[in-house]
């Protein structure tokens, strides 16, 4: 076997890479455009849809067309639907890049952006403050349920952390056992859960407001909710774009992802952290919005590849566009009632994936 | 060309010791084969020098202690490949090779021009180029093994960690690995220490070998004063004979019905 000849020229050259993948951020970045502007075209009330994107045009500095929306119609596009859009993007796309980052630390294809707790804590929260004083909280300036919800989402991922940690990494000293805490979060799950059902049990008057909470929605969105959550998403978001590449070494494993000169142990705290504060943020004001995380990290792997790399961005960016899609049937469906979008996410997406993974090929 | 020291090396999980003090240098360019039965400390052994296990003494490259370096800093100097690797279906030989210039990234970088530069060189020179794009999910065994050593390469590291590099090929296929380890070896003048289960192709392929058992030294040397058929049925518990090829002197140990004695 011959194959070291030194002075052989190498034949291949080392690829860029770069074309297909500035390619699917075209066509991503190009998917969602459309889907905000679909999304605050259509609603059952206010201006005729295809006036919708003239008007936004029109909006756009340096132009000037006459839409034939009057500043009424306007008011319902830019003060109701619009921060739901921008809204559902948030979540979506947090929800979609947290997911598929805790797929990676994790290397496990089954784990959502909930699997620490961050759901279940946010539920207890939210429990908490629709049962303790909510006829005197209901009137604060600042309602505290997105609050509590956030502070047990993060405190019960904590939770979950420390348990975890203890048991892992008593003889290496490094914690590095994923599966050790993705089960410490089956546990900690399970007790916040009881927690819930306890309190609700005995508080049955809120019960259907609990459940809607949880069932997740995006009505009544304000501008306000979108400026609560910006700074958590758009940090996650970039500690974990900067990160993408890290969970691609974390593919071939802890130990040869150590071998490779990476702290493993530490790079797993810092991507956990850093997807566990969006979704616990986005959880907060939108509730627990199913499937989102799970899948769409997945459909993009059958569609783009499973490099991190690409997926992380493209997480971003589909994962948006799906949200802002799924929310319009639940506005439009039994209006003026809504349909919870937790609802329709589940109802859209799991038929999409099933012919994902039935077209394309799972190697 | 860099000398690998041994100073006492422990290695223990919890309170059970895998590796009683370990002591040896390996020299520049050497290869030092690591033999002894299941769970005699092999694998403990490369994993404390891979920095994945924690360890007592000192294990150092050039005179510098691993256990005062940055990971990254360790794993520009020692490469490791594991027994049973971890090989992502769906991802490229081209990006999986890649993964080997981990070391030399920033933390927040990306690799460079010549980073993809070597990753493609490393892959021509063993013969993986036409494989750049291919999906690891799609190759053989033995094309895997070649990737794999593949990426160690492309580590540039001078010293090379191999835990049973060939337990998963054919007869064939395990032949052509060791002579490819054997024709870098050569060219880059890469340190190895490799633990292996056929003591045939241990003692043919390593200049020197070190039989563990039990976490401790039994032996060390050339292949002809270690692998002795008494010795070997002592530690292994394995009835053999071992022939000695009166043209190169290569040591064959052959597997023998019967008990050990």
């Amino acid at each position: 076997m011959t194959v070291v000849t030194a002075d052989d020229a190498p034949s291949t050259r080392a690829r860029a890479g770069g074309a297909g993948d500035a390619r699917w951020y075209v066509i991503g970045a190009a998917v969602l455009l459309v889907s905000i502007v679909v999304g605050a075209s259509i609603g059952p009330a206010g201006p005729e849809s295809w006036r919708v994107p003239v008007a936004l045009l029109d909006h756009l500095p340096l132009i000037a067309i006459d839409s034939g929306v009057t500043q009424a119609e306007w008011n319902i596009v830019w003060r109701i639907r619009m921060p739901r859009v921008i809204l559902a993007a948030l979540v979506g796309g947090m929800l979609s890049v947290a997911g598929a980052s805790y797929q990676g630390v994790f290397r496990n294809p089954l784990v959502d952006p909930y699997l620490l707790g961050a759901a279940a804590g946010a539920g207890l929260g939210a429990t908490l403050a629709l049962t303790t004083g909510r006829n005197v909280t209901m009137s604060w300036s600042v309602d505290p349920v997105p609050t509590a919800a956030f502070v047990f989402a993060v405190l019960t991922v904590a939770v979950t952390y420390l348990v975890g940690a203890s048991f892992s990494g008593s003889s290496s000293g490094s914690g590095r056992s994923g599966v050790t805490l993705v089960l410490a979060g089956v546990a900690v799950v399970a007790f916040v859960t009881a927690m819930q059902t306890f309190i609700l049990q005995r508080n049955q008057d809120v019960v259907r407001e609990v459940y809607q909470w949880i069932l997740g929605r995006l009505s009544g969105a304000t501008w306000s909710d979108v400026v609560l959550i910006f700074p958590y998403v758009a940090v996650s978001c970039l500690v974990l774009m900067l990160h993408r590449r890290h969970l691609d070494v974390f593919r071939v494993g802890d130990d040869e992802a150590a071998a490779l000169g990476v702290s493993v142990g530490r790079t797993r705290v810092v991507i956990v952290i850093a997807a566990t504060l969006g979704t616990a943020a986005v959880v907060s004001v939108s509730g627990l919005i199913a499937f989102v995380g799970l899948v769409i990290p997945h459909a993009i792997r059958l569609m783009a590849g499973a490099g991190y790399r690409r997926l992380i961005p493209l997480s971003l960016l589909f994962g948006a566009s799906f949200l802002i899609i799924a929310d319009i049937p639940g506005r439009m469906l039994s209006s003026p009632a809504e349909t919870p979008i937790g609802v329709v996410t589940a109802f859209l997406g799991a038929p999409f994936f099933i012919y994902l993974l039935r077209t394309r090929r799972i190697v | 060309m860099s000398e690998l020291i041994f100073d006492e090396v422990a290695v223990s999980y919890g309170k059970r010791p895998a590796v009683a003090p370990f002591t040896d240098g390996v020299g520049s360019g050497e290869w030092l084969g690591i033999i002894g039965p299941n769970g005699a400390g092999k694998s403990s052994l490369l994993r404390a020098a891979a920095g994945l296990v924690g360890h007592g003494g000192t294990i150092a490259v050039d005179g510098v202690s691993l256990a005062g370096m940055s990971d990254r800093d360790r794993a520009s100097r020692v490469a490791y490949v594991a027994q049973n690797p971890l090989i992502p279906d769906d991802m490229s030989v081209f990006d999986y090779v890649l993964l080997g210039r981990t070391p030399y990234v920033g933390y927040f970088g990306t690799e460079s021009t010549l980073d993809r530069e070597i990753a493609a060189e490393v892959l021509d020179r063993l013969g993986l180029g036409e494989f750049a794009g291919r999906m690891l999910g799609t190759m053989s065994g033995g094309e895997r093994q070649r990737v794999v050593i593949a990426r160690a390469l492309a580590q540039e590291a001078p010293v090379l960690l191999l835990d049973e590099p060939t337990s998963a090929l054919d007869i064939g296929h395990q032949q052509q690995a060791l002579e490819l380890i054997t024709e870098l070896r050569r060219h880059q003048h890469i340190t190895i220490v490799s633990a292996m289960h056929d003591l045939t192709l241990a003692g043919t392929y390593t200049d020197r070998l070190v039989m563990l058992s039990d976490g401790a030294v039994v032996a060390s040397g050339s292949a002809r004063d270690v692998l002795t058929a008494e010795r070997l049925g002592e530690v292994f518990h394995v009835c053999v004979s071992v022939d000695i090829d009166p043209d190169d002197g290569t040591v064959i140990v052959v597997p023998r019905r019967g008990f050990p004695v």
